[in-house]
């Protein structure tokens, strides 16, 4: 008998064990995202004797933004984002307090996107503590960390009609971000579509740069957002569009020259014919504010459909905490609605309300009473329910197939009735399958990762960013089940497409570099049938021969 | 919930809707057995749908099948897998190429072609290859698309009478002298006159409330996708210790390395991704290095089952009249339209027809030693890492 506490065994030379990556540089606490809600983490932070890292991904690399990655920024970025140099000053300027948090002794690092985040956890315990993954213009790399605050922010639900992959469409925070961090938005006249608070304070903020708002473009009745921003539109010559949905983008290849709006009813038909025609040289997606919790969901996190906080987000206790006690969320990926959107302070308490649980984690004691999460207020508002009326009404009834996935070019139609993808040359099977028979295999509705495998809707280089919330709808309206019973499409690292050389580069371990060959490291498993022996013990097993696995 | 049509069970239940699963019950139900196949989560969701595709187990003693049925399964089954023929092996350095040239003597031995390929000609044929030391092209095998395929399976059972419920774990059995009588779920009770366990890494549990032993382990291993890429000419192309394709898309999708043992109880439903995919990236683009500039959008991970000497068990255990186990040992995914069949043939008349399944029975493990897997370091990463 082996005594307990001792190790009976090597380990499987072929297994992880022993091998984890060597880790450059590590932090005590890392914050990603510099928006108000990771600034003020930061800050919170700063001075308290550990160390903070703050990383956010501005300025985008060009080749991204054009990948619509991470926002849909659907080509509107002014010339200016190609000089790297001169975006980082602007991103700098356009946040003065992240020239605070670096007076305060924060490591702050720009242009630096966080592409995967490995907590402790069952998977990752052969890596040996908590990493992030990072990318900037250099190199990717590993920052090892011991709490992490996760402040990524949002991005817009896309939404299809005819036309939409033309330059000019765009998501509504796509242009804010270009407008107000980079400076670089290249729009004068713009429609907006969607009336909600979070799409009509970017109106606001965008017609405050000189961007001309002909129109606000609403499938409900009445605008959901607040009279008084819709008023400052509308005195600034926006028409109101309510009842109406785009149902095609007018343009050539270098982008729109106008919209076709329609009139719908509140089931999202058509109540006429007439095309009315708006001129514009770009459509702001605003119908959905995302909360961008990808990260946080591929990194472990339990996350749950919450109407009231915009959709899927992280599931939080008291003080930002996720479901990983090291791993806390705050400002718009923890959560939007509308008292959160118009009031910034929200998300900043959010960062210094998880800055300070992080820091007593750390053994930082922190300073006064605690303070109590906010939580939505409010109106009770349910996205569940826009969405599917956005999605009736802009796809289901529109005259005809609105491309959904653009990257994949998948159709509404293809995705209801399961189509094979194009490059199989569209075989018409006899026995042709369609989502009901998916969801007859057992779930209440068909789940987005198996229509994504049949019919790669969702599959292609943007991450699914523009889609998976109109594919989720559409499977929704399907299954007539309501949004909340579809599952949400997993989340993958890297969540920023990375290129393989870069990845490729992060430094490995000597150890690392062994059994590749092997599968699983059993010369056994390989030997051809016909000179296996009868019996199998450890003891008189061969450890010998080639191993390689096929 | 109790499903429509499912109540009184079937001749034949099957547990576990993996490719090996829905392979047997597919081949049951296409000879008009009545077939239920009950899946804990959901259909191929595990190992069966994310893996490299290949087709080509050579030292297998269902290669022959496995060689003659790919080429036809689009057919027989009436759904497409993007089975694709013939493979290229690149090795990077003598000693791979010394490894990789066994798939040439097996091949040989049973009938099939492979060329040698020298660096220019990989160079000719593969793209984005650089500097080679040299290859092979197997005449035979090649990949399959993996999501497509499981899919394929389990609409072809449906078609011929055959069902799937998910989302349905097995709570125990009910057995009546030798026999298993019936499966017990949440669902309900569904009886049976055979039982099939293809369950993956949960076989060995589910085997053991029957009082048979299968001894497994489960590990975790990844996969990275990349965005399209132009077509190459043959897109099963592999090699420098990696497994994938590029797919008919023009992903390049890539496994292999270490893997990790884990106790599945610990786990939770999901396989988490870990840095692994920078070292298999490192290795992709020393294979294939003109497509370095190609981006990496997801990685999968998932957990597969391994007996002690890693060889499949196929087989109808003595102590049970009507119960047949089939695990492929982490190595299913090509085997399955052959090993569905020898499945089908050990339950509809106790032994195969078309290969000899001896050297994979459970009797070879009749002396292994209790500790086994600690004997052979199959460990779980420490908690508080390494």
């Amino acid at each position: 008998m082996i005594p307990p506490g001792s190790r009976p065994h090597a380990p499987d030379p072929a297994s992880v064990i022993g091998k984890a990556p060597p880790i450059g540089e590590a932090t005590d606490l890392l914050v990603i995202g510099a928006g108000p809600a990771g600034v003020s983490a930061a800050l919170a932070a700063a001075g308290r004797g550990v160390q903070v890292t703050l990383v956010d991904e501005n300025p985008v690399p060009l080749s991204a933004m054009g990948e619509e990655v991470p926002l849909h920024f659907g080509g509107r970025m002014g010339a200016t984002v190609a000089n790297r140099n001169a975006m980082l000053e602007t991103v700098l300027e356009a946040n003065p307090q992240l020239a605070e948090a670096v007076d305060g002794g924060v490591d702050v690092r720009l242009g630096t996107a966080a592409w995967g985040l490995f907590p402790r956890r069952p998977t990752t315990n052969w890596i040996g503590g908590h990493v992030v993954g990072l990318v900037d213009a250099q190199r990717a790399y590993l920052l090892g960390f011991k709490q992490v605050i996760v402040a990524c922010g949002r991005r817009d639900m896309g939404l299809a009609f005819e036309g939409w992959e033309r330059p000019g469409v765009m998501g509504a925070s796509a242009a804010y971000r270009l407008a107000k961090t980079y400076g670089a938005l290249d729009a004068r006249t713009a429609v907006l579509l969607g009336g909600g608070t979070e799409a009509l304070q970017i109106a606001d903020a965008l017609s405050e740069q000189g961007v001309r708002i002909a129109a606000v473009i609403e499938q409900a009745e009445a605008i959901g957002g607040p009279a008084k921003l819709l008023a400052r539109l509308t005195g600034k010559g926006a028409r109101v569009l309510t009842g109406h949905v785009i149902q095609q983008a007018i343009g050539d290849s270098r982008g729109l020259s106008a919209v076709g709006v329609v009139a719908v009813d509140e089931h999202g038909r058509r109540t006429g014919q007439r095309l009315e025609s708006i001129e514009c040289d770009t459509v702001l997606l605003g119908v959905g504010a995302v909360p961008a919790i990808e990260l946080i969901e591929a990194g472990g996190c339990a996350v749950g459909f919450q109407p009231q906080r915009g959709g899927h987000v992280p599931l939080l206790d008291g003080s930002q905490r996720t479901s990983l006690p090291y791993v806390y969320a705050a400002g718009d990926c923890a959560g939007i609605w509308p008292s959160k959107t118009l009031c910034e302070t929200v998300a900043r308490r959010e960062g210094a309300l998880a800055a300070r649980a992080a820091l007593e984690a750390l053994g930082v004691p922190g300073a006064g009473a605690p303070e109590v999460a906010p939580v939505p207020d409010g109106p009770p508002r349910d996205v569940a329910l826009e969405r599917l009326a956005w999605v009736r009404a802009s796809i289901l009834q529109a005259p005809g197939d609105p491309q959904v996935c653009q990257c994949e070019e998948v159709t509404c139609a293809d995705i209801l009735s399961l189509r094979p993808p194009r490059y199989l040359g569209r075989p018409q099977a006899p026995g042709a399958r369609d989502l009901r028979g998916l969801a007859a295999l057992g779930e209440l509705a068909p789940h987005p990762d198996a229509v994504k495998r049949l019919t790669r809707a969702g599959m292609g280089s943007c991450q699914g960013r523009r889609c998976r919330e109109q594919i989720a709808a559409l499977l929704a309206l399907a299954a007539d089940r309501p949004l909340a019973d579809v599952s949400l499409a997993t989340y993958r690292p890297p969540v920023r497409p990375l290129r393989l050389d870069q990845l490729a580069g992060l430094p490995e371990s000597p150890a690392m570099a062994q059994h590749w060959d092997s599968w699983f490291g059993m010369p056994t498993q390989w030997v051809p049938f016909w000179r296996v022996p009868a019996s199998y013990t450890v003891a008189t097993r061969s450890t010998e021969g080639p191993e390689a696995g096929e | 919930m109790s499903p429509e049509g499912a109540e009184g069970g079937a001749a034949v239940i099957v547990i576990g809707a993996g490719v090996t699963g829905l392979s047997a019950g597919w081949w049951l139900a296409r000879d008009g057995h009545d077939v239920l196949v009950i899946e804990a989560g959901a259909i191929g969701w595990a190992a069966s749908g994310r893996n490299g595709g290949g087709c080509s187990h050579h030292h297998s003693p269902l290669f022959l099948e496995e060689q003659s049925l790919w080429p036809m399964l689009d057919e027989l089954l009436g759904y497409p897998t993007e089975f694709r023929p013939n493979r290229i092996r690149i090795a990077l350095d003598e000693r791979q190429f010394r490894l990789y040239r066994r798939a040439l003597e097996n091949g040989a031995r049973q009938g099939f072609r492979t060329d040698v390929l020298d660096p220019k000609q990989i160079r000719e044929l593969v793209p984005f290859a650089g500097e080679a030391y040299g290859g092979y092209f197997y005449h035979f095998g090649g990949h399959a698309n993996p999501h497509r395929t499981v899919q394929a399976y389990a609409w072809a059972l449906q078609d011929h009478g055959g069902r799937i419920l998910q989302h349905t774990p097995v709570l125990g059995f009910d057995t009546r002298a030798n026999r298993v009588a019936g499966v017990r779920t949440p669902g309900g009770a569904f009886a049976c006159d055979h039982l099939v366990i293809a369950a993956g890494p949960a076989t060995g549990a589910l085997a053991a409330q029957l009082g048979v032993s299968v001894p497994l382990m489960s590990a975790r291993a990844e996969m990275i996708v990349t965005e399209p890429l132009q077509l190459m000419g043959t897109g099963g192309v592999d090699g420098n210790g990696l497994y994938g394709r590029q797919t008919l898309r023009g992903n390049l999708a890539y496994g292999g390395g270490p893997h990790e043992w884990v106790e599945l109880q610990d786990m939770g439903a999901r396989a988490h991704c870990t840095v692994l995919q920078a070292s298999i990236s490192r290795r992709l683009c020393e294979l294939l290095p003109k497509a370095g500039h190609a981006r990496v959008i997801r990685s999968w991970a998932g957990f597969v089952e391994n007996t002690p000497d890693g060889r499949p068990v196929i087989d109808r255990p003595a102590s049970l009249e009507n119960l047949t186990v089939a695990t492929l040992s982490s190595v299913g995914f090509g085997l399955s339209p052959a090993a569905g069949r020898a499945v089908r043939d050990l339950v509809v008349s106790g032994s195969c027809g078309f290969a000899d399944l001896s050297t994979l029975g459970l009797a070879r493990f009749a002396g292994l030693e209790p500790g086994w897997r600690a004997l052979q370091g199959w460990l779980p990463a420490a908690a508080g890492g390494e």
